[in-house]
């Protein structure tokens, strides 16, 4: 869906990216991590062309954006950031109508839209829609910001750290509403961050990048297990390495298919981190495990979860 | 109902411009108590044109030299805020600080041999002087848009002039509204003294008043002068007001 082909920009006589190449598939939520200075918010805004590559090719969906009008490009994309950018002077529904109003929507379907977004971010139609920006809360805000970014249907959207600024109950809340809304939508996501938990927890596949190079694109779970250098290892964190292992992984790809446990059961897309913390609440060492529409599907054995 | 008509005699912008209506239309109606002030005086009234003639010449005076400075000076506080014309930022705000340095007593003085006596003159003048308040707000405003607002309306797909019309020149609006209302009220005062030159303006019966000793005249001229700046000083707030409601 989104290729990057050798691609560099420099600013000055320093390579903010240096022939950068990764592929992201249709669908995929790619998380860009590195420290501050690696490149990746630049990588991210030559996407939709906020700058443009000293060399190399970006193709979207095939086409070389080079040839495709800024403008256009941008509309069908999403864009969300750190510092959320609503328009002070606009409304919620104003706010969120941007990219329909600019294509053209007709009022009524912008409308109708505009009270799905609010439902699925979890934001009272009748109570937010004609709230200005300032009188929301900062989560709230990126509530909105996201719900503007989805407005028009974009297949790609592109998120520049939206949830660092928001305080950790906030982030939590904002981080499963995004995976939702990728669960659902399959649009495809590339995602800026530069905490290694929210790229694990989130993110299909995760690109590391240093000092404008790619150092390593790869699933959550290979870059935990096969890391491809001391700079992986350590934006990994050493510590708690084996949680952060199950946390990539779901009961689901545990569970034996038989036999029998007591208790209430775990959802099989739950995280094996947050199963083994139950079962240490719970002072067992088996669990029984339910499938999406809640019919048992066997049970997770706490020695399966130290099994390579 | 009742509530509304109450709210709006209440309303100190109403209320001044029944104190203004008065004044241009109620003037004669004066003419005893000033008789009585200035018992010596021969012509206790100015009578040779009416005040609401005056009034109008003035408003006119005041409002196309402004509407001028408007055009010209948002237009180039547009301009140097743009990439391409941000090199001639430094002249722009040159020239509009030495527009505002010269007294327009002085613009006055070296247009009229340039351009005879009359309204053309004055008009060059308080065009001139209005430019730097309005040129300064308006780059101010343009900057004070906020960073990630910009980035934003530019990541969404909005092209420049959207970005101007729907995002910067609104959000701008009560900053280069600030500058327009500081130009006006500046030049319903200085247009008084366009009266030197020519013009008919409220600024007569004063100098004619200050000329043949008659304080009276000049109190009546002073006295809408005043007036008239409160009315639209008051309007300007009622605008500003209606301008940022979103911040409220």
């Amino acid at each position: 869906m989104i290729a990057f082909e050798r691609v560099t920009k420099r600013f000055g006589p320093w390579a903010a990216v240096d022939a950068v190449s990764f592929t992201v598939e249709e669908g995929e939520l790619c998380a860009l991590i590195g420290p501050s200075g690696s490149g990746k918010s630049t990588a991210l805004k030559m996407i939709n062309r906020l700058i443009v590559p000293d060399a190399g090719t970006i193709r979207v969906a095939g086409e070389d954006i080079a040839r495709l009008r800024p403008e256009d490009l941008r509309r069908r994309m999403g864009y969300v950031i750190q510092s959320v950018g609503l328009f002070p002077h606009w409304t919620v529904e104003r706010n969120i109508a941007t990219v329909p109003d600019l294509l053209g929507w007709p009022q009524a379907r912008v409308r109708d839209r505009v009270t799905e977004l609010l439902e699925l971010l979890k934001l009272d139609p009748r109570r937010f829609r004609g709230a200005f920006p300032h009188q929301l809360s900062g989560g709230q805000q990126q509530r909105v910001g996201v719900a503007r970014a989805l407005a028009a249907e974009p297949r790609i959207l592109l998120m520049d750290e939206p949830f660092s600024a928001l305080d950790p109950i906030t982030r939590e809340a904002l981080q499963a509403e995004l995976a939702t809304i990728h669960r659902e939508t399959r649009t495809t996501i590339v995602f800026v961050t530069h905490d290694m938990d929210e790229a694990l927890k989130l993110a299909n596949r995760i690109a590391v990048l240093d000092q404008g190079r790619l150092v390593q694109c790869a699933p959550p779970l290979e870059i935990l297990t096969r890391p491809a250098d001391d700079f992986v290892r350590d934006l990994v964190g050493r510590e708690e390495w084996g949680l952060k292992v199950l946390a990539v992984e779901t009961v689901g790809q545990r569970v034996r298919p038989d036999g029998e446990a007591a208790g209430v059961p775990l959802p099989s897309a739950m995280p094996l981190r947050r199963a083994l913390s139950e079962m240490v609440a719970r002072g067992t060492d088996r669990l029984p495990v339910v499938d999406d529409q809640g019919r048992p599907a066997g049970v997770l054995h706490l020695a399966d979860l130290v099994r390579p | 109902m009742t509530g509304r008509v109450l709210d709006l005699l209440t309303d100190r912008l109403t209320l001044a411009l029944l104190v203004l209506t008065a004044l241009m239309f109620g003037m004669p109606a004066l003419k005893p108590l000033f008789a009585v002030l200035y018992p010596s005086l021969e012509r206790p009234l100015y009578e040779a044109d009416s005040f609401l003639a005056l009034t109008a010449d003035h408003l006119a005076l005041v409002g196309l030299s402004s509407l001028g400075a408007v055009l010209v000076g948002c237009t180039a506080g547009i301009v140097v805020t743009r990439p391409s014309g941000a090199e001639f930022r430094g002249l722009l705000e040159a020239v509009a600080t030495m527009g505002q340095t010269f007294p327009p007593v002085a613009v006055l003085a070296v247009a009229v041999p340039a351009i005879g006596f009359g309204v053309e003159p004055a008009l060059i003048a308080l065009t001139l002087y209005a430019l730097l308040p309005i040129v300064e707000n308006t780059v101010a405003g343009l900057e004070g848009v906020p960073a990630s607002v910009l980035e934003t309306a530019r990541g969404l797909g909005m092209r420049p002039v959207e970005i101007l019309l729907r995002v910067e020149l609104p959000l701008a609006a009560p900053v280069i509204l600030a500058g327009i209302r500081t130009a006006v009220i500046i030049n319903v005062g200085t247009a008084a003294i366009a009266s030197t030159v020519g013009a008919k303006t409220l600024g007569l019966p004063i100098i004619i008043g200050l000329n043949g000793s008659n304080p009276a005249y000049v109190i009546q001229g002073a006295a809408v002068v005043a007036v008239l700046a409160v009315v639209l000083d008051f309007g300007f707030d009622r605008l500003t007001f209606l301008l940022s409601r979103w911040r409220v």
